[in-house]
């Protein structure tokens, strides 16, 4: 379309972004979460009722709604329980696609979050790729999950995550109703 | 027992596509209109409203049922607004069903809308909270992994997913109301670019502006309306969290348990044999045999097995046809999906699906899901009074 053209093409709709600017009130438990990973450290909490250890801790037990103070000090090393190799650019950061989000599960603990993985063949990836945390410059920390840059693979065999669950729930019986 | 409830109109937009040049509140109510049209009736017959879409900041309306209250002749009725995300257009037919069963209200409207062309729902999807990382990913990051442990745990063919989009855009082309209206091409499904690995463009649902609404009335009006009842043998929702230690994704305990109790209440103990049709919410192709084994279809494992025997193509003479309208797969105006699903089953059994017509349909189911497949609202229609 030439541009005197454009000019006289009626106007029926325009792009106005709206930006909202707003304070997070993140709660005890998330707050405490957000100053621990502000120092390099990862803590969930665990179920008083299942035994089962959530991160990032939320103050409950989403399967049994009971409130959770127990702390544990997780490591930076988890599972992939899966994955998506992502083709679309995320604004306004640099990561270029064809990147992976996967869903992680942390050593010790039993609910996944999401986060990206990389240095690595996206073809190399599966279903229980075990992989550790490349964090940011100490510097860097904030209180944010984005302290941790991505993780990587780790040079391990992949496991089987129906073991890993059943081993888990065995583990987690021990802390019930403790 | 309670008042049996049965649909007695049903009203879309003329076309679901993107950029309907009409303002929301035209939207709904030209839905809404051509519901009152096809169940006889006018705005003085309607005892109350209840609306659903999509949530708010999806199109940055807060409390849009308020700014709508005029459009759809509510002014001093009673009126409702129903929340459960992408379910949220069957959730809103089951709570109108309920209000007229508990002998609440007679006659009541029901309507639901989203204008995706005026909204951005994967900036909505991905909204910023410190204890993630942001990464935008929307709803084709978030289901694109559970869909690659369905993959895992079934060994099946990776090309059901397209055989689905395939067979869904083949029906669509007989539904004047469907936004995806091009003869779809197999090959060119199966060539065509990853977005979320395993999911391929061709296997994502459109974005589309639209809206549907329907007209519930009790057993004394249904039967004086001029056109035939879609009677409601049976409704159900259920929820569960969206996160928990090791949630079971692929076959989420929600959603069997809203398909076993409505299955309940309108005596259906084989659903593969004793449903006519089913309109079941797959936005992403794979969703068809995962939701196939959900609902008990299929047993665990084997829901890709009905998609590659044709069991669910109208166009292959399968005995249990799943979308004849096209699905979500071929119009997606999110706050209204579920809504249609559930009125294209009503569709159905009335005998009033015109070309999409399945020959001799009595029974049909009508499903939807929302959030991290975490909401489910289900329905049976039946053309017999049960």
């Amino acid at each position: 379309m030439s541009e005197e053209n454009a000019a006289k093409e009626p106007v029926e709709g325009f792009e106005s972004p709206v930006n909202l600017k707003y304070s997070f009130a993140a709660g005890r438990a998330t707050a405490k979460f957000l100053r621990e990973i502000k120092q390099g450290r990862i803590v969930g909490q665990r179920s008083s009722i299942t035994g089962k250890v959530i991160v990032p801790p939320r103050g409950s037990d989403p399967e049994t709604g009971t409130a959770t103070v127990e702390e544990v000090v997780l490591p930076d090393v988890g599972t992939v329980i899966s994955f998506t190799i992502c083709h679309l650019p995320i604004p306004n950061n640099p990561i270029m696609p064809p990147f992976i989000i996967a869903n992680i599960v942390l050593d010790e603990s039993d609910q996944t979050f999401i986060h990206l993985v990389s240095e690595c063949n996206n073809e190399d990836i599966q279903i229980g790729t075990r992989l550790k945390a490349k964090w940011k410059d100490s510097s860097e920390w904030g209180l944010s999950m984005e302290n941790i840059q991505y993780f990587v693979p780790l040079d391990e065999a992949p496991i089987d995550i129906e073991e890993l669950k059943q081993k888990r729930l065995k583990e987690t019986e021990k802390y019930r109703n403790a | 027992m309670a008042i049996q409830a049965a649909v007695v109109g049903v009203g879309q937009s003329e076309r679901f596509r993107t950029r309907i040049k009409a303002s929301i509140a035209g939207l709904v109510r030209e839905a809404a209109l051509n519901a009152l049209e096809d169940a006889g009736c006018s705005w003085d017959d309607i005892d109350a409203v209840i609306l659903g879409k999509a949530p708010d900041f999806f199109e940055g309306h807060l409390m849009p049922e308020l700014y709508l209250a005029e459009a759809l002749g509510c002014i001093g009725k009673p009126m409702l607004r129903v929340h459960t995300a992408g379910s949220v257009g069957g959730s809103t037919a089951c709570v109108a069903a309920s209000y007229v069963q508990s002998g609440q209200f007679e006659r009541i409207l029901t309507v639901t809308y989203e204008k995706q062309s005026e909204s951005n729902a994967m900036w909505a999807l991905s909204s910023k909270q410190p204890f993630n990382p942001h990464l935008n990913a929307g709803a084709g990051g978030f289901f694109a992994p559970i869909i690659r442990e369905y993959m895992r745990r079934t060994k099946a063919p990776e090309d059901v997913g397209c055989k689905v989009a395939y067979k869904d855009r083949m029906h669509a082309l007989k539904n004047p109301h469907a936004h995806v209206q091009e003869e779809p091409n197999l090959e060119e499904y199966l060539a065509s670019p990853m977005l979320w690995e395993p999911l391929r463009f061709s296997e994502v649902c459109p974005s589309s502006d639209g809206a549907c609404a329907m007209v519930i009335s009790n057993e004394d009006l249904a039967k004086k309306s001029p056109n035939p009842p879609a009677w409601i043998a049976g409704t159900s929702m259920r929820s569960e969290p969206t996160m928990y230690p090791w949630r079971e994704e692929v076959n989420p305990r929600a959603g069997n348990d809203c398909a076993k109790d409505v299955y309940k209440q309108a005596g259906i103990t084989n659903p593969l044999k004793e449903i006519d049709m089913a309109e079941v919410y797959v936005p992403f192709s794979w969703y068809e045999p995962m939701w196939a084994e959900n609902l008990f279809f299929a047993e665990e494992g084997e829901g890709w097995k009905l998609v590659l025997e044709g069991t669910t193509s109208r166009d292959e003479g399968g005995s249990c046809p799943w979308n004849v309208s096209g699905g979500v797969m071929s119009s997606n105006p999110i706050g209204a999906s579920g809504m249609i699903r559930f009125a294209e089953a009503a569709l159905q059994v009335r005998g009033m699906a015109e070309d999409r017509q399945v020959d001799g349909c009595k029974t049909a189911l009508g499903h939807a899901f929302g959030g991290g497949a975490q909401f489910f609202a289900t329905w049976i229609v039946k053309s017999d009074k049960p």
